[in-house]
């Protein structure tokens, strides 16, 4: 569904992805793990189109999305849920989804029920502004934000930052969920374990290059990652 | 009661308030002298009203930080100016440069297809002011157009000096002698149409109808009105993306360029229109009252209204012209009780007291008058209390 190829991008001055090639097949879930400036959100935000890629090409069902802008990218069915959540906080939680489907002009009644389905706990907070929900009530927005889109791939970035175990675990746990429905995920994260976990294929990036790649089981028992990220 | 239908009757009450008031002017206008200080209160408040707003739909709504209002009043002001003076005063305008170089006014083009007495005359008058206010909008939009090609890639404050810069160019350039036969250079323009030209009168000169205060309030509330729409449409919630996290709204797919252009445009669209109202207002134009500190004090109400409440910026435009215009005149008049004289009150006191005011509301009161909420949600919050304390609960 999604082929990268050869990507290289300049971020900050330095080369964070040094020319890095994978796939998203559909319906799956897919993860890349690293550590800390491994170039994983680097990645993310170009696929995105927040972030222009130096060379190589981004392919999304058989077109090349390569250096599109933002918008053209979601309009494709992409969406990506930026780290730290970013909900806007002023709003309240109806307008911060209703946003989500900014670029959709068709009724959104039904996906707004969707998504209060998926997080009841959204629903009771409809109207109440977004910055005074929890830490994962606010990632729960988040993601329900980007859905909103109506997404065929969703991205996530790193969804476990500053979230308390219990609520990690329920993050994954709808992660599965919005998977078995049909939405095909990527998802970067420091959690190696619990991504691991979750993903059909994943793939360790190490300073800007893929270095083992494999199902989620495979790299679990695999020595080198359970000693550099399961510790 | 959900929230959603206590908001609604607050809306409701609002408007309702909003109708009382304005027929409630239109009744005193025509029973109260029309020389009393509330006229021309009420008018200039208006006026900055439909400024104010506009330029909180920028720097509130929007989060751009732009202080080039004062320069869309001015494009505005004189676009109004240059298409409605007739065409036999023109000459008495122009004198310095000989005669005008536009050689017809709006209202007399209306005239010549329904006649220039009686209802035709009136429906002439208003269909070429109005003409004209839209053309004062959509030149200084086209200004905005032209500049934000450049300026909008800016951030915060960088913008701020940028617009700020246009401000003081554009008054430069409307003053630029060359331009004479056009702007009539350094000096004033009048003859113009306002607001009291929509007093109506019968046939031997005397006035029936006073309108003159109505009008502008009127003209005021249609632009708001279409501001507050723009503001609850999906456009709007755009707009407070951006505000709140540019890149996170980027990500939803919403095109950054487009629509700070959008809000850009927008909003000196309804400053010039603004502009043109003043000028109606103040009977004349000159591009030197254009300046710097006339944006200052717009974006001082903006804050004291509170930044992103319409509501807020309209009840603040209206205690801040009537405070400066009207209030505190006591304070320039040397007073005499008995035979003491009063210390400290003499011409000029008015600006210090002023200024000690606004010093307060914005270090004690941060959020201005509203903060960043509506009237219908003050007066929706009012009925959720009254109703919690029928039902005895604790106020929560």
């Amino acid at each position: 569904m999604l082929n990268i190829e050869n990507l290289r991008v300049n971020y900050g001055g330095i080369e964070a992805v040094k020319g890095i090639s994978f796939s998203v097949p559909k319906g799956e879930i897919v993860t890349l793990i690293g550590a800390n400036g491994a170039g994983k959100s680097t990645t993310l935000r170009t696929i995105a189109g927040l972030v222009r890629p130096r060379s190589g090409t981004i392919r999304f069902e058989e077109s090349d999305i390569t250096g599109l802008s933002p918008d053209r990218i979601v309009e494709q069915g992409i969406t990506l849920v930026p780290e730290g959540r970013r909900v806007f906080p002023d709003l309240t939680v109806l307008e911060n989804l209703k946003i989500g489907a900014y670029l959709r002009r068709d009724k959104l009644d039904e996906d707004i029920r969707w998504v209060y389905d998926l997080f009841p706990r959204l629903k009771e907070r409809s109207w109440q502004a977004a910055g005074t929900l929890s830490g994962g009530e606010q990632q729960m927005l988040a993601v329900g934000r980007a859905l909103m889109s109506r997404p065929k791939l969703m991205m996530m970035d790193e969804p476990s930052l500053g979230l308390a175990p219990l609520i990690v675990k329920g993050i994954f746990e709808i992660i599965r969920e919005i998977n078995r429905q049909g939405v095909t995920i990527l998802l970067i994260e420091q959690n190696a374990n619990m991504a691991l976990h979750t993903a059909h294929t994943a793939h360790v990036l190490e300073t800007g290059r893929l270095t083992l790649s494999g199902s989620g089981k495979e790299l679990l028992r695999d020595e080198e990652v359970r000693r550099a990220y399961l510790g | 009661m959900s929230k959603e239908e206590r908001l609604r009757r607050g809306q409701r009450i609002t408007w309702l308030l909003v109708a009382a008031l304005l027929l409630l002017v239109l009744v005193l206008e025509n029973v109260i002298p029309p020389s009393r200080m509330l006229f021309p209160v009420l008018k200039k408040g208006a006026v900055y009203a439909l400024v104010v707003v506009s330029m909180n739909l920028l720097n509130g709504f929007t989060g751009l930080f732009s202080l080039g209002q004062a320069g869309f009043m001015l494009v505005g002001a004189y676009t109004y100016a240059i298409l409605t003076i007739p065409t036999a005063l023109r000459d008495g305008v122009y004198y310095l440069y000989g005669r005008s170089a536009v050689h017809f006014s709006l209202p007399e083009m209306y005239a010549r297809l329904l006649g220039s007495s009686g209802l035709g005359g009136a429906v002439s008058l208003t269909l070429g002011v109005l003409t004209a206010l839209v053309c004062a909008g959509l030149s200084s939009a086209l200004a905005a157009w032209l500049i934000g090609l450049s300026v909008l890639r800016l951030r915060s404050d960088y913008l701020g000096i940028a617009t700020l810069g246009f401000g003081e160019i554009i008054r430069a350039i409307y003053q630029w002698d060359k331009l004479g036969p056009i702007t009539n250079g350094a000096n004033m323009l009048k003859s113009f149409p306002t607001f009291t030209s929509f007093n109506i009168k019968n046939t031997q000169g005397q006035i029936v109808l006073r309108l003159s205060t109505l009008v502008p309030l009127m003209l005021a509330g249609v632009c708001i009105g279409i501001m507050l729409l723009l503001i609850n449409s999906s456009y709007g919630r755009a707009f407070k993306a951006i505000r709140e996290d540019e890149v996170a709204a980027e990500a939803m797919g919403i095109n950054l360029a487009r629509h700070k252009m959008m809000a850009f445009c927008t909003s000196a669209f309804f400053a010039g229109v603004g502009g043109a109202m003043l000028a109606m207002y103040q009977n004349q134009v000159q591009a030197k009252a254009f300046t710097a500190a006339m944006t200052y004090e717009i974006l001082l109400i903006v804050v004291l209204g509170g930044i992103g409440s319409v509501s807020g910026s309209c009840i603040a435009s209206f205690l801040f012209i009537a405070s400066s215009e009207w209030w505190l005149r006591f304070l320039d008049n040397a007073l005499y009780i008995g035979g003491f004289k009063v210390p400290l009150l003499r011409n000029g006191f008015r600006l210090v007291v002023f200024s000690f005011i606004i010093m307060i509301v914005v270090l004690f009161f941060r959020q201005g008058l509203m903060g960043s909420r509506e009237l219908p949600e003050l007066i929706a919050g009012f009925w959720q209390r009254k109703h919690k304390a029928k039902a005895g609960e604790p106020h929560g």
